[in-house]
């Protein structure tokens, strides 16, 4: 066998290549981008500006996922920060003017790092289980939000407001460069310094982080502040596009849309090894799922059916112990062989499994 | 005694697993009414053993009897139901039901399939009244003391007819009065007629309560003698076995260390009767720069704990420690790393390695936890650090990108000792650093020991060979039953047979 195919990201990129091209079944012209008034426009760069809330989740999920907690209530966070900057805006006199819009998206921002730190302060600080812990203010968040629009769909008519999610700048979508600042920005911040280490030392093995002198509270409660400040540019970004906040709907569900995108990138529930790239390219793989779905003309009705049915497929086929069951391929070494593993059935996290971290040995 | 009919009996009893004799031909005899202990050290077939007469395993050959007609159990629920119930060292009960629930769980009475509570709760008082326990039968278990959930789960055991008890090391984790409440009820079900297995490393409790002993091997039956005709040293002797005259030749041969230490300078580290209930007796230790000090002992008689509380692990509650003539408290690893002193776990899996980080990661990890991560290493530095201590301690392969995982044990052993190294401690502790790896790796790290406390560094090593304990250190530390009970100069005088005699009988001014 090749030696790249045993590299961690193969399986997610083909996966991704595959479904771009199966596009062109149905729309012969989907690689094609044109110029329009001095904009970029196509069916990649919409998967692209789409898909740039869900990778900015997707992201503090990811390190969130690495120290082996989740963090469920970033779509309720993605509906508060919209709420709050469009509210804000609301309230001014003149909503077109530039400080207006900076005052409410730092104060979006502001707050978003806040909710993150109570999710840190519960999970780190006092001990309650990531998925509880969270539940609360996935929960309440909604509630919060709804609250601030007072139950209603704020709308503003503020253009330097709506350029983060819906403008232009250097002939791309605003939300495009602002989400390769952010994934540049994170990946700077785990790699460049000794975060990422140290925050996959803690979720490989908690207790010898301990005893190897990691001060592992503070490094937590870090991941969800992250994980919050990403939901709060994202939340920024979808009611920027539609230039309204709807509490009730904003990020609805991105949580699950998030955790799954983490999986298929390859890094596991149980946490340790992250990785960002594979983060970004399973969210692209969501997104362009979605795209297809909707141009190629499934009924309503029935598209969340054929998503998680393509969902499962990605799952299964990106597990190794799946794909030696069906190919009985040599190298991969059957699941059964490690009690303790779970089966394929319960592992969609399929190269978080240990066979394919091997796997990432030069041969 | 022994003439009557045994309750429990193997003959010839067989087990292998991949690699390893687990047993061989082992003839074991369990009698009514007496309290049978089995003895061994770690691997000697005392678990194997217990598994497969509560049919967890089934032997390779040989055959089990109970009362005499032989029995093949398929699993501890079908052996329970035959009469052998198991009680293991971890209370395997729901510590969220109540007393009453655990003891009744899964015979409850029933009428129509619904539970009658109230003729439960009856039964558990009656059965714990038997062995004069005052219970709330409602409270969850949980809330009780580890020694209570303990004798509820005898109690649990017994309440079905028991013939056979097997306590798997039930005392491990109680302190001195909760043994004395369990051996109360070990000897009243023994005036019942029970026939009670006992293990435990406590030799102490072994006198104190048994009237025969088994022990085991590398996985045979070295003799089964009645308790009294078998002297404490005589017991430790035969656990150990017959490495003790190769153990003898070799302590002659290597050079004796004693006595290099510089007295007048303040100990590296010092503990003044620092403790922890449950976990190890108030002990005095001090380690001096360029000291190796040996700490012997059986396992379970407390050398791990000793290693925890002095790298803050588990935090001492009683004691000082004193660092370099500094008082300190020593509350967490963090502290004890800022003070100097790294810790190799004997646990190389769950306390050391991160398995799927890479060699150079974990190599660097204590470094750069110490460094926080704001200030990594500089890559060029850190790759120096990781390529030098590859090549210094012949980590295989030498491939920094290499996933720990896939590693062998004995590699495992040197990453994780690189890890310590490249802090540059002063105080080094390792714990069981040569177990579970080849002879070759196993010498490799002793010269390390060696060379680095001639450089200067202390060390603080354990191993449950006595060889190996003689061999490298300047002092040697013996423990007993959670307690330090002497601290000796390794000079010509002490030997290999002093020390087990002092494992066996205590201290003997």
């Amino acid at each position: 066998m090749i030696t790249w195919t045993r590299h961690r990201l193969f399986w997610p990129v083909m996966l991704l290549v595959l479904l771009l091209l199966s596009n062109l079944f149905f729309t012969p012209d989907f690689f094609s981008i044109q110029m329009k008034q001095g904009h970029l426009y196509g069916s990649l760069i919409d998967i692209l500006h789409f898909g740039a809330p869900l990778i900015l989740v997707s992201l503090g999920m990811t390190l969130v996922i690495a120290t082996g907690g989740i963090d469920l209530s970033v779509g309720a966070v993605v509906s508060i920060s919209g709420a709050l900057a469009c509210w804000t805006i609301s309230q001014q006199s003149d909503q077109g003017s530039l400080g207006v819009v900076v005052m409410a998206v730092a104060l979006s921002l502001g707050v978003t790092a806040l909710l993150g730190a109570w999710n840190g302060l519960l999970v780190a600080g006092a001990g309650i289980q990531p998925i509880i812990a969270t539940l609360i203010l996935m929960v309440a968040g909604r509630g919060v939000a709804q609250l601030i629009t007072d139950g209603q769909i704020i709308t503003v008519n503020s253009s330097p407001y709506k350029v983060i999610g819906g403008g232009y700048l250097a002939t791309l979508p605003f939300s495009i460069l602002l989400v390769a600042i952010v994934v540049a920005a994170t990946a700077l911040l785990t790699r460049r310094t000794a975060l990422g280490l140290l925050l996959e030392s803690v979720g490989g093995n908690a207790e010898a982080s301990r005893l190897v002198g990691i001060r592992s509270r503070g490094l937590i409660a870090m991941t969800y502040i992250v994980a919050g400040l990403c939901a709060g540019v994202a939340g920024l970004m979808i009611s920027s596009n539609v230039s309204s906040a709807d509490g009730n709907n904003a990020g609805l569900w991105i949580e699950l849309d998030a955790i799954l995108a983490v999986v298929i990138g390859g890094t596991s529930l149980l946490g340790g090894r992250f990785s960002l790239t594979g983060t970004v390219i399973g969210a692209l793989i969501i997104q362009t799922l979605s795209t297809t779905i909707y141009t190629i003309g499934v009924p309503p009705e029935t598209t969340l059916v054929v998503k998680a049915i393509v969902v499962m497929i990605v799952c299964l086929a990106q597990s190794p112990s799946f794909r030696a069951k069906v190919f009985r391929r040599p190298g991969f070494a059957p699941p059964a062989a490690r009690p303790g593993e779970p089966g394929p059935d319960a592992a969609p996290a399929g190269p978080a499994d240990p066979t394919e971290t091997k796997a990432e040995v030069p041969a | 005694m022994p003439q009557q009919q045994a309750i429990l009996e193997t003959r010839g009893i067989h087990k292998q697993f991949p690699g390893v004799n687990a047993l061989t031909d082992v003839d074991f005899r369990l009698f009514p009414g007496e309290v049978h202990a089995l003895m061994g050290e770690n691997g000697a077939g005392k678990s194997t053993l217990i598994k497969v007469l509560t049919g967890v395993y089934q032997a390779d050959a040989g055959t089990v009897l109970l009362g005499g007609t032989p029995v093949r159990f398929t699993g501890p629920l079908q052996a329970q139901q035959a009469g052998v119930s198991t009680v293991y060292q971890e209370v395997n009960l729901c510590p969220n039901l109540s007393v009453a629930e655990n003891i009744c769980i899964g015979r409850e009475h029933r009428t129509a399939g619904l539970i009658r509570w109230g003729s439960d709760r009856q039964r558990a008082r009656d059965l714990l009244e038997r062995f004069q326990l005052d219970l709330d039968v409602t409270a969850p278990l949980g809330s009780c003391s580890l020694a209570v959930q303990q004798l509820v789960a005898i109690v649990r055991a017994v309440a079905v007819s028991t013939k056979v008890l097997i306590l798997d090391e039930p005392t491990s984790s109680l302190d001195a009065d909760e043994v004395e409440q369990l051996f109360g009820v070990i000897r009243q079900l023994r005036a019942e007629g029970v026939a009670i297995l006992f293990v435990s490393h406590f030799i102490d409790q072994i006198y104190a309560v048994s009237d025969r002993v088994t022990v085991l091997r590398n996985g045979t039956l070295v003799c089964e003698e009645p308790i009294d005709r078998l002297p404490h040293l005589e017991l430790v002797k035969r656990m150990i076995g017959k490495e003790l005259e190769v153990l003898e030749q070799l302590g002659d041969a290597a050079p004796r260390r004693a006595g290099t230490a510089d007295s007048t300078e303040a100990p590296v580290i010092a503990a003044d009767q620092v403790g922890r209930r449950g976990s190890v007796a108030p002990f005095d230790l001090a380690i001096r720069r360029g000291e190796v000090v040996g700490l012997a002992g059986l396992l379970g008689s407390g050398r791990t704990e000793v290693a925890r509380l002095l790298f803050g692990a588990d935090r001492a509650d009683a004691g000082r420690f004193t660092l370099s003539g500094k008082a300190t408290t020593l509350r967490t690893p963090r502290a004890a790393i800022a003070g100097g002193i790294a810790f190799c776990s004997e646990n190389r899996k769950t306390e050391g390695l991160i398995e799927d980080l890479t060699i150079r990661d974990n190599i660097i990890l204590a470094l750069q936890a110490a460094r926080g991560w704001t200030r990594p290493l500089p890559a060029r530095q850190r790759e120096e650090l990781v390529e030098r201590y590859i090549t210094a301690l012949r980590i295989s392969p030498p491939n920094p990108d290499m996933l720990v995982r896939n590693l062998s044990g004995g590699n495992q052993q040197r990453v994780l000792l690189a890890r310590w190294l490249i802090t540059q401690p002063r105080l080094l502790i390792l714990d069981e650093p040569t177990r579970g790896i080849d002879i070759g790796a196993k010498a490799e790290i002793q010269r390390l020991v060696v060379s680095l406390s001639e450089e200067g560094m202390a060390v603080l090593f354990i191993s449950a060979e006595l060889e190996e304990v003689l061999r490298l250190s300047h002092r040697v530390a013996v423990l007993r039953d959670r307690k330090l009970v002497e601290e000796r100069i390794n000079d010509d005088d002490l030997t290999a047979d002093a020390i087990l005699r002092t494992i066996a009988s205590g201290a003997h001014q």
